[in-house]
């Protein structure tokens, strides 16, 4: 019997770590040595962290929502007497369960090692596949490994979806005497962990792309750049290179071929704007990371003015699945345009967050309600933001999309790097176009003056709207100043930056024209256009609201109706939440 | 005097003969503000002196990226996450009531020294959210109530 704890970021942030301790101890205290505790990454199923795994003869076994104390239970149930603990399951192959769904739909190419192995032991990798097709690629010539890379449709991950094969068909053509091989560790898209979790699960999934690709294009260096935010990606992908070296993936004359290549990892310092390439290599220089305009491309002067080729984490984690197993295998999965899998990290008002990868060709609404279990607060889902700060909303009404790079371009969201945020009833989409254009804005290099001004008016236009101050006309001032920036950024940050704002305009352009025209926030989210009262019949003079005002505006003697005085009250909706009787109206 | 050569120890191993080579600026400068906490403006000088990196360059980078500070930090740091998904889950609710409790403005830090408020973007747990961290620890599903009680707790760890 084995028992395998998840501890990715989010398995320890939820208590997981607690969890392993207290196994450990238990395991000790009976004396069962038998059994092996081990901890592995990111088993997808983040609403239900921390996880543990049980592996006996039946098969797996997972249990989640566990802590110090119920893992007691489980440890009594499963460990010793060998009676599976329903109760606590969440996964199993020998007893239905209701998160069966969760996976049902998936198809796990880039995950297929996340949380089924520790990512700290080499062998556990190799076991199932790792560097397999780095043996196979290094049996070809860099320009097949380019051909096969090719042929499999991959395109890249990080959000722009440029087919790999090509970039790296480019940075092959390229003559110099030295070129460089990047990987783009730095997702910034505030709300999407897809790349961290695959850096915590499996690095060498990572490594090995990296490898393979420094050897198609012809670079002997490698430098990941990774998020500083993200200490425990950094330290398990430190472990891994270490682990590779000793194996002979990485160094000198690598398997016999001939071939070197050195790889080694600089940290960000927390800039958005170095997720763009040009940014990332005047980072890696040790400049301010501003982008510059291109061309040149990276594949013809990049780094150090060397020909480069960057891609993405998730991009890198496909490329040993293709040549281990052929370009023909890979295309199975997908549509015509996008080939493979997506790996996504559903998160927001989701019954069940986490993080899924899907063939391409599902639609949006088989992730959010087939996978993800459909909204967390039993409230309608409204819409979903694919994308993040260059993305854009989708509405209830078009999730049959199906995920693909060109459909959901159509309806003027993208594919993005991953980050899938959906958003109920309570959730106002103009605040949500401001929360975005705020991140942009404060993200903005300042460089180019669309970028650096035209976010800024953006951002005060929006400002005032959700604050009840918008006057006629605001709508086309956004649009015309959306267009502007879009046009005329020099980047890709800029030139996105409006997209929020767009399709928010598009699908719900009634909202804003609520707060503008009516003075009224439909979501009942926008503080300035609410307002809170007691509903005298249902209130019982309990006095709690009263006792939990911070700003003490509500009045009213023991059992008797309270009332708030909305001069001073500020909208924190703390009454609300603390009523037990539904008293507390917002209007 | 010796007390200056103590102070800039740290110094002679994080650039060691390091003349001048601008690509190890930003991993330099991050190994200082770990071993000093933050950029004090004295090590910046004695940084370009052994370097011969300007000092303007060194200021240029420092102030460019969110993640070196040219003040001191509070004993704890609490980061609040505004990322996308704890934005959707009532982060500003969060946010309000740790200012309230501390009374400090966000990136600020108490008049104690104890607590520095600070927003970051997505703590790469969304699905505890609304989520914050503090000195590494990371607390998630939050309520008005349950921030309060772990701030409080904080307090009275400090005596405060
Ligand atoms: C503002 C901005 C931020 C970006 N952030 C990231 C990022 O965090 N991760 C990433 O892989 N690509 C990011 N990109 C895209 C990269 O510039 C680049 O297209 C990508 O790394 C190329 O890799 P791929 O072809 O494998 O997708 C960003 C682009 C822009 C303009
Ligand atoms: S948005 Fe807060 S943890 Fe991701």
């Amino acid at each position: 019997m084995k028992v395998i704890v998840g501890l990715g970021s989010c398995g320890i942030a939820a208590g997981g770590m607690k969890v392993y301790d207290k196994i450990y101890s238990l395991l000790e205290n009976y004396g069962r040595q038998d059994i092996t505790l081990a901890s592995t990454g990111c088993m997808g199923m983040c609403f239900a962290e921390p996880l543990v795994e049980v592996l006996d003869e039946q098969g797996s076994h997972i249990y989640g929502l566990l802590d110090e104390e119920n893992v007691l239970d489980v440890f009594r149930s499963h460990v010793l007497d060998g009676e599976v603990a329903d109760q606590y399951l969440v996964k199993s192959e020998r007893n239905d369960c209701t998160n069966a769904a969760f996976f049902s739909k998936q198809v796990r190419v880039v995950l297929s090692r996340c949380g089924a192995i520790n990512p700290e032991e080499i062998e556990d990798a190799m076991e199932l596949g790792a560097y397999s097709g780095l043996v196979r690629a290094l049996s070809m010539t860099p320009q097949e490994v380019v051909e096969e890379v090719k042929a499999s449709g991959l395109r890249g991950r990080g959000g722009a979806g440029f087919p790999t094969g090509l970039k790296w068909d480019f940075a092959l053509a390229s003559q110099a005497d030295q070129k460089y091989m990047l990987c783009n560790a730095d997702e910034g898209d505030p709300g999407a962990f897809m790349d961290r979790s695959i850096l915590e699960g499996d690095p060498h999934s990572v490594i090995e792309g990296m490898i393979i690709g420094g050897y198609a294009i012809g670079a002997t260096i490698g430098i990941i750049y990774a998020r500083s935010e993200y200490p425990l990606a950094i330290e398990r992908l430190e472990l891994a290179m270490e682990q590779a070296k000793e194996k002979g993936f990485l160094g000198k004359n690598i398997l016999g071929s001939g071939f070197d290549f050195d790889l080694s990892i600089k940290q960000g310092a927390g800039a958005f704007v170095c997720g763009e390439e040009t940014a990332m290599m005047a980072s890696i220089e040790g400049q301010r990371g501003m982008p510059r305009i291109r061309p040149p491309y990276p594949a013809e002067r990049g780094l150090f003015n060397q020909p480069s080729n960057i891609n993405n984490v998730e991009t890198l984690a496909n490329i040993g699945y293709i040549l281990n197993f052929g370009a023909d295998d890979y295309r199975q999965y997908g549509t015509e345009e996008t080939k493979g899998t997506k790996v996504f990290a559903l998160a927001g008002k989701i019954k069940r967050g986490g993080l899924v990868e899907v063939p391409a060709g599902l639609t949006v609404r088989e992730v959010i309600e087939d996978i993800g279990g459909g909204s967390s607060s039993g409230k309608p889902i409204k819409a979903v933001q694919l994308g993040g700060p260059s993305g854009g909303c989708i509405p209830v009404e078009l999730f049959d999309t199906p995920i693909d790079y060109g459909t959901l371009a159509e309806t003027g969201a993208i594919m993005g790097s991953g980050g899938l945020v959906v958003m109920d009833e309570d959730n106002c989409m103009v605040d949500i176009a401001r929360y975005f254009l705020d991140f942009t804005q404060k993200e903005s290099c300042g460089k180019c003056t669309f970028c650096r001004v035209g976010t800024k008016r953006m951002l005060e236009i929006l400002t005032r709207i959700t604050e009840g101050k918008g006057v006629p006309g605001d709508i086309e001032k956004l649009e015309t100043l959306a267009h502007q920036v879009q046009k005329n950024s020099l980047c890709a940050l800029g030139q996105t930056a409006p997209n929020p704002v767009l399709t928010t305009l598009k699908y719900f352009r009634h909202e804003y024209e609520a707060h503008i025209n009516d003075k009224k926030c439909p979501a009942l989210q926008c503080r300035a256009l609410i307002s809170y009262r007691i509903d005298p019949v249902l209130c019982t003079g309990c006095t709690v609201c009263a006792r939990n005002c911070p700003v003490h505006c509500i009045s009213g003697e023991p059992r008797e109706t309270h009332v708030i005085d909305p001069s001073i009250c500020t909208r924190c909706g703390n009454c609300k939440a603390v009523c037990r009787f539904g008293a507390v109206i917002v209007e | 005097m010796s007390k200056q050569i103590d102070y800039f120890k740290p110094l002679d191993e994080i650039i060691g003969d390091n003349k001048g080579d601008a690509s190890q600026l930003i991993p330099m400068l991050q190994k200082i503000q770990e071993s000093y906490g933050y950029l004090p403006m004295d090590v910046i000088v004695e940084m370009s002196e052994r370097t011969g990196i300007k000092v303007t360059d060194i200021m240029g980078v420092a102030s460019f990226y969110a993640g070196f500070r040219l003040t001191p930090l509070g004993k704890y740091v609490v980061k609040i996450c505004a990322g996308t998904a704890c934005h959707v889950n009532g982060a500003e609710t969060i946010a309000e009531t740790i200012c309230e409790e501390l009374n400090v403005n966000l990136d600020e830090t108490t008049e104690d020294g104890l607590f520095t408020v600070e927003t970051v973007a997505c703590l790469g747990c969304c699905s505890l959210a609304p989520v914050m961290m503090i000195n590494g620890e990371v607390y998630g599903r939050l309520t008005r109530d349950k921030t309060k009680k772990i701030l409080r707790e904080y307090k009275e760890l400090e005596g405060a």
